[in-house]
């Protein structure tokens, strides 16, 4: 079992309280995950031709500056870092592919869990509340968040094996389920190219559809290809830079409920997670039907 | 009337106060505010309550439900209504999947939709649905009757045992062993007097009947006499 939740603020007016409201949503599914919490926030634009890039290290005291430093060195740009408990925002005047070349190279050590303009990707291990509360989410402002609660089934509880799995600039994935055919398609997928981090079967439904779409898939084309390729039980609930994306298989045994207002459009795995936003009590309230793509864009 | 404000005390108080009244109660009338989508309100009543839910709750609501009448004005997660022996539950909105799962009896009234699985494994309750309902419903249904007044999902009634199913609109398909049948004198005024106790107010005239076709049951019921 595990906790999915996304928050998408169509009015503007909202935003400067996204990560209060999407903290309140993440700590309210703690029953379905309290194993790890990760969330991805949508906010904060790194400029034109600059890259933004969340980083781990296990090391609370970790030197970011240092390497930050080392980062401004080596591509003769200008990096800022920011620090968030075990975390820290980079952004660089640097492409994001040499970014990632050049950490894997000389700081294996750093773990990169987000990339890219708007994307900021913050997990770790222990209660939602407490992994909110340490990085500092409730104070974000944005346009949109997706998160998730853990209860590990199919492989170890580590940061690393925590949700949202990125596998793409700007795009990441949470997962509500297990599938059975991952190791198949983790193969698949690397014969062609892809890069794995963890043994996880989310990481692999993330990386399928940011492959799908470096091969040329619209967002909606590569989730309805989803639904032929993946095999097993899921509800995702997909972060992009313009919105986000919801899905579930279609036998539809995992969880998932809608909301939506003038306001705002919500996901969760429970409705418990959306009782407290905002107008909650004028909002439309569905549950997604099995096998149907919804996505949500800003305008 | 008791009220029993859910942002002030939890399910398990509520659950056991309604537990422990006596038989003699006069009690009778409860109203429950602020459920705020939490699972489990209202389970295992068993005595001859009228218990209103004010708000949209989580799973298994009315769960095990015996002779009480829960109302829900908001909708439901999943299970509202499972393993219902008898009285009455009513969701004024929509409810998800499962609603009704293996209920022995009573009536399960959603006015709006329900989600996918509404009626599995249905062991002799009445459910009347007053919008469609999802995919792979009445799934290995037993006995009772699901009386739906808009659509039907996928593989309606697959692999049934008996129960009667009524559709007013389309069905998508119809399951492994269910098969339309005819909609008889006797069926329509079965339909009729659900729909009157639902208070849903539709023509049983309009209703298809569905049902199993007995092929898949591994003692044939016309040699009953020789096993």
């Amino acid at each position: 079992m595990c906790g999915i939740v996304g928050l998408f603020l169509k009015n503007p007016v909202l935003r400067p309280d996204l990560g209060r409201h999407v903290s309140a949503m993440l700590a309210g599914m703690t029953d379905r995950g309290p194993d790890s919490a990760g969330i991805a926030v949508y906010h904060r634009p790194a400029g034109e031709g600059a890259c933004k890039l969340t980083l781990h290290h296990a090391d609370p005291a970790h030197d970011w500056n240092a390497l930050a430093g080392a980062i401004a060195q080596a591509f003769g740009c200008e990096v800022d870092a920011e620090v968030r408990a075990n975390h820290a925002v980079l952004v660089a005047d640097a492409g994001e592919a040499a970014l990632r070349d050049w950490l894997a190279a000389e700081a294996p050590d750093v773990r990169v869990m987000g990339y890219g303009q708007l994307m900021e990707v913050y997990k770790e291990m222990g209660l939602p509340a407490d992994v909110l509360r340490r990085h500092g989410i409730p104070a974000m402002a944005g346009t949109h968040a997706i998160g998730h609660t853990r209860m590990a089934t199919e492989s170890i509880v580590t940061t690393e094996h925590s949700h949202p799995f990125t596998a793409a600039a700007d795009m990441c994935l949470v997962h509500n389920g297990s599938l059975s055919n991952h190791n198949r398609l983790r193969a698949f997928l690397r014969r062609r190219g892809e890069r794995f981090e963890t043994d996880n079967d989310s990481e692999v439904a993330a990386r399928y559809f940011a492959w799908r779409m470096r091969e040329g898939a619209s967002l909606e084309e590569a989730m309805e290809a989803g639904l032929r390729d993946l095999d097993g039980f899921y509800t995702f609930a997909m972060g992009t830079r313009e919105g986000f994306a919801v899905l579930r298989d279609g036998i539809a045994c995992k969880p998932a409920v809608l909301a939506e207002t003038d306001d705002w459009v919500a996901m969760a795995s429970e409705y418990r997670a959306i009782a407290d936003l905002p107008g909650v009590e004028d909002a439309t309230i569905w549950e997604p039907r099995p096998a149907v793509v919804y996505t949500w864009k800003l305008d | 009337m008791q009220t029993v404000d859910l942002a002030a005390e939890d399910v398990r108080a509520l659950n056991g106060r309604l537990h422990a009244l006596p038989a003699d109660t006069n009690q009778r009338a409860w109203r429950v505010i602020n459920p705020r989508g939490a699972h489990a309100v209202a389970v295992g009543l068993t005595q001859e309550l009228e218990v209103v839910v004010d708000g949209h709750v989580g799973y298994y609501c009315a769960g095990m439900n015996e002779a009480a009448h829960v109302e829900i004005r908001g909708h439901c997660g999943w299970g509202v209504g499972e393993n219902m022996m008898s009285g009455m539950v009513r969701v004024a909105g929509n409810a998800s999947q499962s609603a009704g799962a293996s209920g022995h009896g009573g009536m399960l009234v959603i006015e709006g939709d329900a989600g996918h699985r509404c009626g599995i494994s249905m062991k002799g309750i009445d459910i009347v649905v007053g919008g469609s309902i999802g995919a792979f419903s009445a799934f290995m249904a037993q006995a009772g009757n699901l009386v739906v007044c808009g659509d039907a999902g996928e593989n309606l009634g697959d692999s049934l045992y008996e129960a009667d199913i009524y559709v007013r609109g389309a069905v998508a398909s119809l399951g492994a062993d269910c098969v339309e049948k005819e909609m008889t004198a006797a069926d329509r005024e079965k339909v009729a007097a659900l729909l009157a106790r639902a208070g849903i107010a539709a023509d049983a005239a309009a209703f298809r009947r569905y049902g199993s076709a007995r092929t898949l049951y591994n003692f044939h019921v016309d040699h009953a006499d020789s096993y």
